[in-house]
């Protein structure tokens, strides 16, 4: 590979120009996933713009939530007072995120763009129809513990990784987004794509799109939010499944407003409407939430490798409902 | 594309020209000479690599220099004043978390970004409660440090060492119960 050129530009507007006017170019934040591809080999980007110099890292209030700028530490969302105090699902999601290193290391906007680590799509010497489109998906036959069992395609069953992503889903996040044709603004539920037969979009952006801020809206008084990672070791691993959740409750214990989001499901993180749906107007038991999991899961197509999903993500589920409903915490 | 970065590594100022792909963690060891952060799995994983990076822990490998010209770096023979021991060193020594000692830089910058953390009041996902202060316990040193590993499997006193550091910083009188 030859060195890429890199520039540092110091307006958003300028940043934005000198990638969508390279196809070959793109942003470099804070670095540890696409620091890790170009030695990989896995991509040989023409030019680096660093968004180092663009501001875009405060978090302000908004419109009664918070508006959360691109280049905001992951590790520095996580710790923000009203985040600890009004987003926990938020806070919580982040914390399980990598190590307290890549955390002060990351940005929101970079790790909304972090790529899947299917073990095939990291290797440059295998196919892989999300790095090179038509080469081929050696992870639906190969070692697929990790493979998706909603939404995928028979070109790709790769998941999406971010744990900070399935929080901001169940928050219902907007985000903001500066483009060679202006800003604009779109639901987070709208951001990341489904594999259909182009695995290799991860979202809805276009080249040089950048993102400039997440909005996390105002969420319904009285909500309880909190987030589960199931993963194979204690810490510092990639979910098997996780389950990000915020439920109010009535004072008869009647489901008001209901919110589930799951990682390591899906291309995407995925949004659980079925379920939501299900639950809506009805108690939190953990019976009601398996019954209304499986709704959801009714979708769900699985190998051998990972059938344990179905049962996993039921289980984290319904005992992180049946924990807020009750107002207790959940045990870590 | 070659370009110059300058970098205050443990308070002096070293120039240095690079490509832009040279990572930190290169451009420290390779270039400057800087042998204390280790290059161990250079994908993230092990964290041997880690230096405070504008007074916060940080994995050279997966930073290009290139993006953090001017950054203050210390690594973990930085923290030493001479010939006298950082206390986080110094508890490493004490209750033997050295084992074969390749990771121990990285895992000594690690321990002193954590307490730091902890000191500023930031949570982990294991602590309880996430608006209260954080009560450093084994749990809380395990997760919080889970980003180094160590393959002699000195974890035990690598806890330990970090422990006694966050007792006597709350309260001296502990350090002495504990010595």
């Amino acid at each position: 590979m030859s060195a890429p050129t890199y520039a540092r530009p110091t307006s958003p507007d300028e940043a934005v120009s000198a990638v969508a006017d390279d196809p070959n170019a793109v942003f470099l934040a804070g670095g540890s996933n696409l620091v890790d591809h170009l030695k990989l080999g896995i991509v040989a980007p023409s030019a680096l713009v660093s968004v180092a110099d663009l501001g875009l890292d405060e978090i302000t209030e908004q419109d009664g939530g918070l508006r959360v700028g691109a280049r905001v530490r992951n590790s520095d969302l996580a710790s923000d007072p009203q985040v600890r105090q009004r987003y926990s699902v938020l806070s919580r999601a982040l914390l399980s995120g990598a190590s307290a290193q890549i955390r002060h290391q990351a940005t929101t906007a970079g790790n909304l763009l972090q790529r899947t680590r299917c073990v095939y799509f990291q290797d440059r010497t295998v196919p892989c129809n999300k790095r090179e489109p038509g080469s081929g998906c050696p992870a639906i036959e190969g070692y697929g513990r990790y493979n998706a069992v909603l939404g995928a395609s028979d070109r790709c069953v790769a998941v999406h990784p971010s744990d900070m992503a399935v929080a901001m889903l169940a928050l219902d996040a907007q985000v903001g987004v500066l483009g060679a044709g202006g800003a604009r603004s779109l639901p987070i539920a709208e951001l990341h794509r489904l594999p259909g037969d182009d695995p290799s979009r991860d979202t809805a952006l276009e080249h040089g799109d950048l993102i400039t801020h997440v909005d996390l809206p105002a969420q319904p008084e009285g909500a309880r939010s909190d987030y589960v990672k199931v993963r194979d070791r204690a810490s510092y691993a990639f979910a098997l499944v996780s389950v990000a959740a915020s439920l109010t409750v009535d004072d008869d214990g009647t489901v008001t407003d209901v919110r589930v989001a799951w990682g390591g499901m899906a291309h995407k993180p995925w949004r659980a409407t079925l379920l939501e749906d299900a639950m809506a107007g009805g108690s939190v038991t953990a019976e009601n939430v398996r019954t209304a999991c499986a709704r959801e899961l009714e979708q769900a197509s699985t190998s051998q490798q990972t059938a344990y999903k179905l049962p996993m993500v039921t289980e984290a589920t319904a005992m992180l409902l049946t924990k807020l409903a009750a107002g207790e915490g959940v045990d870590r | 594309m070659t370009t110059q970065v300058t970098l205050q590594v443990d308070g002096a100022a070293r120039t240095v020209d690079i490509d832009v792909r040279t990572t930190l963690l290169d451009a420290l060891r390779e270039r400057l000479g800087e042998t204390s952060p280790k290059k161990g799995c250079d994908h993230g994983q092990c964290g041997a690599c880690t230096v405070l990076l504008d007074g916060r822990r940080h994995l050279t490998c997966l930073s290009l220099a290139i993006d953090h010209d001017g950054a203050e770096i210390t690594t973990a023979a930085g923290l030493a004043d001479g010939e006298r021991l950082h206390e986080v060193q110094e508890a490493f020594v004490e209750r033997d978390a050295l084992q074969c000692g390749y990771c121990t830089p990285g895992q000594v910058c690690s321990v002193v970004g954590m307490l730091a953390e902890v000191r500023a009041g930031q949570p982990s996902y294991v602590s309880p409660d996430l608006s209260a202060a954080p009560e450093l316990g084994e749990a809380e040193v395990r997760e919080r440090l889970s980003g180094n590993l160590c393959r002699c499997g000195a974890y035990v006193n690598i806890c330990a060492a970090a422990l006694d550091v966050a007792d006597a910083d709350v309260d001296p009188v502990t350090e002495e119960v504990a010595g």
